[in-house]
């Protein structure tokens, strides 16, 4: 038995606190007695009493601390124990009541916010700001905010890698972390499979082929699209990879990204033949293999079957050159590398910063497109329209209420890849019927839909 | 891997949303623009690798400090202050550019020294520059409310950090109304002052001599919980004060009616005990000077004309933008066109947490200051946007014993354009005049960009 006094100069509670106090801390293990009070000549009293030494110094302005232990090893955490009692008991019971104003910066939220994973996407010039109160709070954060200057993509990093923080992004468009969409996300379903994505799209292509054939995904990480450049060095794959390796449920991991720089490779490659889940590499590029057959590459080390990718509707043959006009990234600049050069096909990609600036992505406001969708289909030039719709969380309610009826009025054979999943709010399997109704022929794989357009146009190498 | 019990969304509220469908609570940030044109500095000031723990350290030096009344004597030997030298509130200033009330304390003051036999005199002295220097209170430790005129003779209470023995100083509180600090120097000003060199100080110097330090730091404490706000009421303050060193001063040996005369003056003098919160407030602040990286804002003070801060991690440098009027009430007739812009070093009150900061806990004074009650509970929840933590000790009874918004971070300033909110008197902007009302008042919003600069730049050239 050991007893612990400690005077508070200037710490200060109202009695009843203390009393509340006192009682908590009594209820701790290996605490046998606890008096939390100020140091008035009646406590001071009650105190000597109860067997505690009180410094002569003590007055009534300080706050005592009087422990009987089981042993001296109880003692951190019984003074632990103390200054939680005493937070709780000055702590305001759950904010939410309406006169109450919002936080004004996202430091102010975490403070009110136990356990919070944060979404930024205020503008590129102020994102960093943002984003680094989550790091100072040891929380991960998610970056959707484009046009964030490289080194202060650095400095946030290298700051979270000192906190063991994720920072996912910036111009990261998706995650699912633990479950959890953020951004543009799918609906997905538990699985073996983690991922670490430098493209949201591509992210995105990738859980739908997987949710088809019936894998599911715990986790993926966006990293944002510089996170394997000479600048950043692969700061947030690493820490991505580190946790996906420490998550039980994950059996293999994915990397999507276009190929790293030649000497960040390396030493990616090297962390991850040292963690003791398996990586798969899927690095997208000329000459790399495409999203689906790195979805098939999975599926096969996981030992599952690769399924047939669905296709619904039949288009017709067409004459000319492909127009590619999509809301996704990495799904343009997948189908563009598919058709190669030479062909004249053009492909756009209307999520591009030249596009986006001073309005919404098209994912969310799809009349950009539209636009062009009926310049294309009024160019004698145009074989055949390929066309993505990508869906999940954040996408807009229902794409096909809008595309489908001008789909009716284009007269060249259209091609889409439609990338979801059947959870997802959406309704997969109605917008897939909606646009075939209007006449287009629906994949699910990217790579699929491309390949068809170009051998309807006879141009299928 | 565990899913995230909460999402903080800082942007597109659609992102929000779709988080909300998901079933998962979700805090939305009302985000709005910096500060027109600090972006840029803003993220290099985040990214400074210095500022999260030259931040946490600023603010934990501060809410280390204890203050201690353990002297009373006068500024001449405590401060070596030598005749000819006056100390005036907020950043440096010449006479040329002084503002009414403190060219009026100035005034009393050369005539409290025997400079000049009349006020009136002082003002040929000051013009002519010649022996004669003004320099501002916090260059020397020191703190002083409204026009914070000190010469040598005046008495000052000395407050001590018992852990480091580190001082600072105060002058004697004069009451409201006509008095030198708000610019009157009329025969009752200079009567009053002279009464408090010889009968106050000394007996004053007796009693806390005579008695333990008066544990300042923990009247100020249970003062918040008395409705004090420690700036424009301290009421309870000055009654614990009173407590405290009423018996060293009956047994101090002194004239009987002086003791009572001086009892009455200081029980009657509901400011008496803002002369202690002041340099208590300074004492804790700077602790924090000096740490390098640090956003927290050490100082606030106004000279009548200029309105200035100092910065933890900026040195003594000072950022200052033209003082502005308060909005408040006005005492008898006494209208806006009567009030001169913000004056005195008692903003170091706010810059600690209390004042304005703290104006939740005192609602009896909200109408004094022009606001209402809800305004209050909401004053001092918005300067928890702007300030880097809670003081333990400082706690508000009606916000749930929450601590006092404490440490007043630039940056944050700059991002929220929250300002911080200062609760003061006014002095009439006529040498001469006095008090003329109380109100609320914000700086000038131009030296936080300023101050931020300043910061990146520094954090540019470690890099």
């Amino acid at each position: 038995m050991t007893n612990h006094v400690e005077l508070r100069p200037g710490a200060y509670a109202d009695s009843v606190t203390l009393l509340q106090v006192s009682r908590a801390v009594q209820s701790l293990d290996g605490v046998l007695a606890a008096q939390v009070a100020m140091a008035t000549a009646l406590n001071i009293e009650v105190l000597t009493e109860m067997g505690f030494a009180v410094p002569v110094e003590a007055t009534s302005n300080d706050m005592v601390v009087a422990l009987r232990l089981a042993d001296g090893d109880a003692l951190t955490a019984a003074l632990a124990g103390v200054d939680q009692a005493l937070r709780d008991a000055n702590r305001r019971p759950d904010e939410g009541s309406p006169e109450i104003a919002a936080p004004r910066s996202t430091r102010s939220a975490l403070r009110r916010t136990s356990d919070a994973v944060v979404v930024v996407s205020v503008p590129g010039p102020s994102a960093l700001v943002e984003a680094m109160d989550a790091v100072d709070a040891g929380r991960d954060v998610m970056v959707f905010s484009d046009n964030v200057p490289v080194e202060q993509e650095v400095a946030l990093k290298r700051a979270a890698a000192e906190r063991g923080v994720l920072v996912m992004g910036p111009d990261c468009g998706t995650a699912v972390v633990g479950g959890l969409g953020l951004g543009f996300a799918n609906v997905v379903s538990p699985g073996p499979v983690g991922i670490v994505a430098a493209s949201g799209t591509g992210c995105q292509q990738l859980l739908a082929l997987l949710d088809h054939s019936g894998v599911g995904v715990t986790s993926a990480y966006g990293v944002g699209g510089r996170d394997l450049s000479s600048e950043v060095r692969g700061a947030s794959t690493r820490e991505a990879l580190r946790r996906l390796d420490e998550d039980a449920g994950v059996e293999l991991i994915v990397v999507i990204s276009k190929p790293p720089a030649p000497e960040v490779a390396a030493e990616i490659e090297e962390y991850a033949a040292g963690l003791s889940t398996p990586v798969e590499f899927a690095l997208l590029g000329a000459g790399k293999p495409d999203l689906t057959a790195a979805a098939e590459v999975v599926l096969r080390r996981l030992g599952h079957d690769v399924p047939t990718w669905p296709v619904v509707g039949e288009a017709d043959p067409g004459e000319g050159v492909v127009r590619g006009l999509f809301v996704g990234g990495t799904l343009k600049s997948e189908a563009q590398l598919i058709a190669g050069t030479d062909g004249g096909h053009t492909f756009v990609d209307f999520g591009d910063d030249e596009y986006t600036s001073g309005r919404a992505h098209p994912m969310i406001d799809p009349s950009l497109r539209l636009e062009h969708l009926a310049r294309a289909a009024a160019d004698p030039a145009t074989g055949v329209l390929l066309l993505d719709v990508v869906l999940g969380h954040g996408a807009e309610p229902d794409p096909a209420a809008e595309l489908a009826p001008a789909l009716a009025a284009v007269g060249q054979p259209v091609v889409i890849a439609v990338v979801g999943t059947d959870g997802d709010p959406q309704g997969r399997d109605h917008q897939v019927a909606a646009l075939v109704a209007a006449g287009a022929e629906v994949h699910l794989s990217n790579a699929g839909a491309t390949r068809r357009a170009l051998e309807l146009i006879g141009a299928l190498s | 891997m565990t899913t995230p019990e909460a999402v903080v969304n800082v942007g597109a509220d659609l992102l929000a949303d779709a988080v909300a469908d998901q079933a998962t609570a979700v805090t939305r940030v009302d985000w709005r623009p910096p500060m027109t044109g600090t972006e840029a500095d803003l993220a290099t000031v985040a990214a400074d690798p210095l500022r999260r723990t030259a931040n946490e350290r600023a603010l934990a030096a501060m809410l280390d400090v204890t203050a201690s009344l353990v002297d009373v004597a006068p500024a001449s030997e405590v401060l070596g202050l030598q005749p000819g030298e006056f100390l005036h509130a907020g950043p440096p200033i010449e006479w040329a550019l002084a503002s009414g009330p403190l060219r009026g304390g100035l005034m009393a003051g050369a005539a409290l020294e025997g400079l000049v036999d009349d006020p009136e005199d002082a003002v040929a002295l000051f013009e002519s520059g010649s022996n004669v220097s003004l320099e501002p209170c916090h260059h020397r430790s020191t703190v002083g409310p409204m026009a914070g005129v000190v010469t040598p003779s005046m008495w000052m209470f000395v407050l001590e950090d018992a852990a480091t023995g580190r001082r600072t100083y105060c002058s004697l509180n004069e009451g409201l109304g006509k008095v030198l600090r708000y610019g009157a120097y009329g025969p009752e000003v200079l009567t009053r002052l002279r009464w408090m060199r010889d009968v106050l100080g000394p007996l004053l110097q007796r009693a806390v001599r005579g008695s333990e330090p008066v544990d300042v730091s923990g009247i100020l404490t249970q003062m918040l919980q008395m409705g004090d706000e420690a700036h424009n009421r301290n009421r309870a303050g000055t009654l614990m004060l009173l407590r405290d060193l009423s018996p060293a001063m009956v047994t101090s040996g002194m004239d009987a009616s002086d003791v009572a005369e001086s009892l009455r003056f200081i029980g009657g003098n509901d400011h008496f005990f803002l002369n202690l919160a002041m340099p208590a407030c300074k004492l804790a602040l700077d602790a924090a000077r000096g740490i390098e990286g640090s956003t927290m804002v050490v100082a606030m003070a106004r000279n009548g004309t200029d309105f200035g801060i100092q910065v933890a991690g900026t040195g003594d440098e000072w950022f200052t933008g033209p003082a502005q009027l308060a909005d408040g009430l006005f005492l008898g007739s006494y209208g806006p066109d009567d009030a001169n812009p913000d004056i005195g070093d008692s903003a170091i009150t706010e810059t600690a947490g209390i004042g304005g900061f703290a104006m939740a806990t005192a609602p009896a004074i909200v109408r004094l200051v022009g606001g209402s009650v809800p305004d209050a509970l909401a004053t001092t929840r918005r300067m928890h946007e702007i300030t880097l933590g809670e003081n333990p000790r400082w706690t508000v009874p009606v916000l749930e014993f929450q601590g006092t918004p404490t440490g007043i971070d630039v940056s944050m300033v700059c991002r929220t354009g929250i300002l911080p909110q200062i609760n003061t008197g006014m002095a009439g902007k006529v040498a001469g005049v006095g008090q003329v009302g109380a109100g609320l008042v914000d700086p000038p919003a131009e030296i936080f960009p300023k101050a931020l600069s300043r910061l990146a730049e520094l954090a540019r050239a470690r890099a």
